[in-house]
C-alpha cells in the first residue's frame, strides 16, 4: 500500500519564493545554473572485501554500493544467464527522514529504477556470467547504501552502481568433478563484461521550471520530477515519473533533452574515475 | 512473463499477433457501480486483463496519526490475485507492486482536489483479477471511473495505456506475449481535458523520436479512453435517475 507522505520536511514557504524567484533569473540557491548538476565524485575501490565498490558524491549527497557475486543457480526462462539483483537501502544514518527498517516504497521504486537501466539494456553481460548453462551462474549483487541524503539519490546510486560494476572483478573458483564450483575469494581476477555504460538524469519540475539534480529543498518544493536514463550514444533506456505531480507533453520532451546533455557531465566523471583507477 | 520463441509479433501486412492494427486498443469495457460496499467502484477491462478498483472516503483515516490537517491521505494499492497470472502469484506484496501503488497513487495526488478533505483518507483499492499486459495502466482508468463513481471531486478524468516497441515497431496497448518479448514498455496516465501526464515510465529503449510519437499514440488512445469514460458515467447516472 502507498500512502501520501505524512512526514515530510516542512521547507517554509519563504524557501520556497526564494527558490522561484531565484530560478525566474535563472539561478539556484547553490550557486548553478538550471541544467548543471552539483559538483560530481565518484571514487571506486572504496571496499577492499567487495568485488566492486564505488562511492559517489554529488553536492552533499552520498552514496555508497558494493557488489558481491555468489554461485546460484539461474531463472528457469534464462537458463543460461547469470543473476543480477539490485536492492536499496537508505540507512538511517543517511538522513532524520529514513527509520530503521526494511526497504520502503523510495528504497524500493529507487533499486528497481537502477535495476531496469542496467537489466534493459544488459549494460552488464548475463550470458557471460554463466559457469555451467542451465545449472551454474554468477549471482551479482548490488547493494545501493545511501550514506547522506540531501536530494537526487536516483543520479547518485545509478553513477555508483556503474561505477562499482565495472570495478567489480569476480572471484576465481575450481569447477569439481561434481559440478561443484568452489570460490576462492582471495583471488579476484576476472572483470565483468560491461556492454554498455547507463546513467540516468533527474530532473525536477519547480513551477514552469526543469531544473537538473534537484537539491532537497528543491526535491521538496518540486511539483513532481523525472528520471530518464541513457546509453552513451543518447539513446533513451528508461523513464521514471516519480514524485506527485503532472507534466505535460512538451515538459517531458524538454526534459528527455535536457537529460541528454546533462548526462555528458557525469559520463565524464564516470570515466575519469574508472580509468585513474586502472 | 514468457517469452513467445519464434512467433511473430507482427506480420507483413503489420497486424500484430491477436490482428490489431499497430494503433489498436483491444475491445475496452467499462463498469461502475459493480460493489455494494465501497463509495465508489469500477470494472475495467483491455481484452483479457481485468481490473477491479473500489474506493473508500472521504473517511477518518484508520491510523489516526497519519492525517494531515490541510488535505487528505490518499492510500492506494495496487495487488494483483493469485490467480491472475500463468504461474500463481504470491498474495504478499512484490517489490514490483510496491512501486506500482506508488507510482498509481503519485498519479492521483495532483488530480484529487485533496485539499476539500483535510484530516481524511481516501483510499483506492485496486485487484488485478486477470493479467494479461496493461494492468497498471487499465488501473489507473479503473481508479479513475471508481473515484467517480464515489463523488469525490476531480480536475479531470484521467486514463491510462501502454505502448511498446515490438519487432522494431511502436504499438499501441501491448498484451502479455508482446510485452514479454518487446523491445520496451511505455505506461502512460494523462489526463486529456488539463493536459497533464500524471504516470509515466519508460522500460527499454527508444529512440528520441520513436518517444515522442509513442507518447502521442498514447495520449492519442487516452482521449478515447476517457470519453469513454464520461459515457459510462452519463450512462450509469442517467439510468439511476429512472429508478
Amino acid at each position: 500500500m502507498s500512502l501520501t507522505p505524512f512526514k515530510v520536511p516542512i521547507v517554509p514557504e519563504l524557501r520556497k519564493n526564494t527558490i522561484l524567484s531565484l530560478l525566474a533569473k535563472g539561478l539556484r540557491t547553490s550557486e548553478r545554473d538550471l541544467v548543471t548538476p552539483r559538483i560530481v565524485r565518484v571514487k571506486t575501490g572504496v571496499i577492499e572485501r567487495a568485488e566492486g565498490s564505488a562511492q559517489v558524491e554529488l553536492g552533499n549527497t552520498k552514496v555508497l554500493v558494493g557488489v558481491k557475486t555468489d554461485v546460484g543457480a539461474p531463472f528457469r526462462d534464462t537458463p543460461d544467464e547469470g543473476v543480477i539483483t539490485v536492492n536499496a537501502e537508505l540507512v538511517p544514518l543517511a538522513s532524520p527522514l529514513f527509520e530503521p527498517g526494511p526497504p520502503d516504497e523510495n528504497a524500493i521504486e529507487l533499486a528497481r529504477v537502477v535495476d531496469r537501466s542496467i537489466r534493459e539494456t544488459n549494460a552488464v553481460d548475463r550470458k557471460s556470467l554463466a559457469i555451467i548453462p542451465g545449472s551454474k551462474v554468477w549471482v551479482i549483487h548490488v547493494d545501493i547504501y545511501v550514506l547522506d541524503h540531501d536530494g537526487n539519490l536516483f543520479d547518485a546510486s545509478m553513477l555508483a552502481t556503474m561505477a562499482a560494476l565495472m570495478d567489480t572483478k569476480l572471484p576465481d573458483y575450481e569447477e569439481l568433478e561434481t559440478g561443484e564450483i568452489i570460490l576462492d575469494r582471495s583471488k579476484k581476477t576476472m572483470p565483468l563484461k560491461i556492454n554498455k555504460k547507463v546513467l540516468t538524469v533527474n530532473i525536477a519540475k519547480i513551477g514552469d521550471y526543469l531544473v537538473v539534480d534537484p537539491d532537497l529543498d528543491e526535491e521538496t518544493v518540486a511539483d513532481t520530477r523525472i528520471v530518464i536514463a541513457y546509453d552513451e550514444e543518447g539513446n533513451i533506456v528508461g523513464i521514471q515519473k516519480s514524485g506527485p505531480g503532472a507534466m505535460t507533453r512538451e515538459e517531458i520532451l524538454k526534459a528527455v533533452d535536457i537529460g541528454r546533455e546533462a548526462v555528458k557531465i557525469y559520463f565524464k566523471s564516470l570515466e575519469e574515475a574508472t580509468t585513474s583507477a586502472e | 512473463m514468457g517469452k513467445a520463441i519464434g512467433v511473430k509479433l507482427i506480420d507483413e501486412l503489420g497486424r500484430r499477433h491477436d490482428g490489431r492494427l499497430p494503433d489498436q486498443m483491444r475491445p475496452v469495457k467499462m463498469r461502475i457501480n459493480v460493489l455494494e460496499n465501497a463509495d465508489g467502484s469500477a470494472l475495467v477491462e483491455y481484452g483479457r486483463t481485468r481490473i477491479l478498483a473500489a474506493v473508500y472516503g472521504p473517511r477518518e483515516p484508520v491510523q489516526k496519526f497519519m492525517a494531515l490537517p490541510d488535505r487528505a491521505l490518499l492510500r492506494v494499492r495496487y495487488h494483483m490475485a493469485p490467480f491472475s497470472t500463468e504461474e500463481r502469484k504470491s498474495p504478499a506484496p512484490s517489490r514490483r507492486e510496491i512501486e506500482l501503488s506508488k507510482v498509481i497513487r503519485e498519479a492521483f495526488e495532483d488530480i484529487i482536489l485533496v485539499k476539500y478533505f483535510p484530516r481524511t483518507a481516501i483510499d483506492i483499492f485496486l485487484e488485478v483479477l486477470q493479467a494479461d499486459g496493461g494492468t497498471r495502466t487499465a488501473a489507473v482508468t479503473a481508479a479513475s471511473l471508481a473515484l467517480a463513481n464515489a463523488g469525490i471531486p476531480m480536475k479531470a478524468l484521467v486514463a491510462g495505456v501502454a505502448v511498446g516497441k515490438i519487432e522494431g515497431q511502436l504499438v499501441l496497448d501491448v498484451d502479455e506475449i508482446e510485452d514479454g518479448s518487446g523491445e520496451a514498455d511505455m505506461p502512460v496516465a494523462y489526463a486529456p481535458d488539463i493536459e497533464k501526464i500524471t504516470l509515466f515510465q519508460l522500460n527499454g529503449v527508444l529512440t528520441r523520436e520513436e518517444l515522442e510519437r509513442g507518447l502521442d499514440m498514447a495520449l492519442n488512445a487516452i482521449r478515447e479512453l476517457v470519453e469513454l469514460e464520461k459515457r459510462t458515467l452519463k450512462e450509469e447516472y442517467v439510468s439511476t435517475e429512472e429508478v
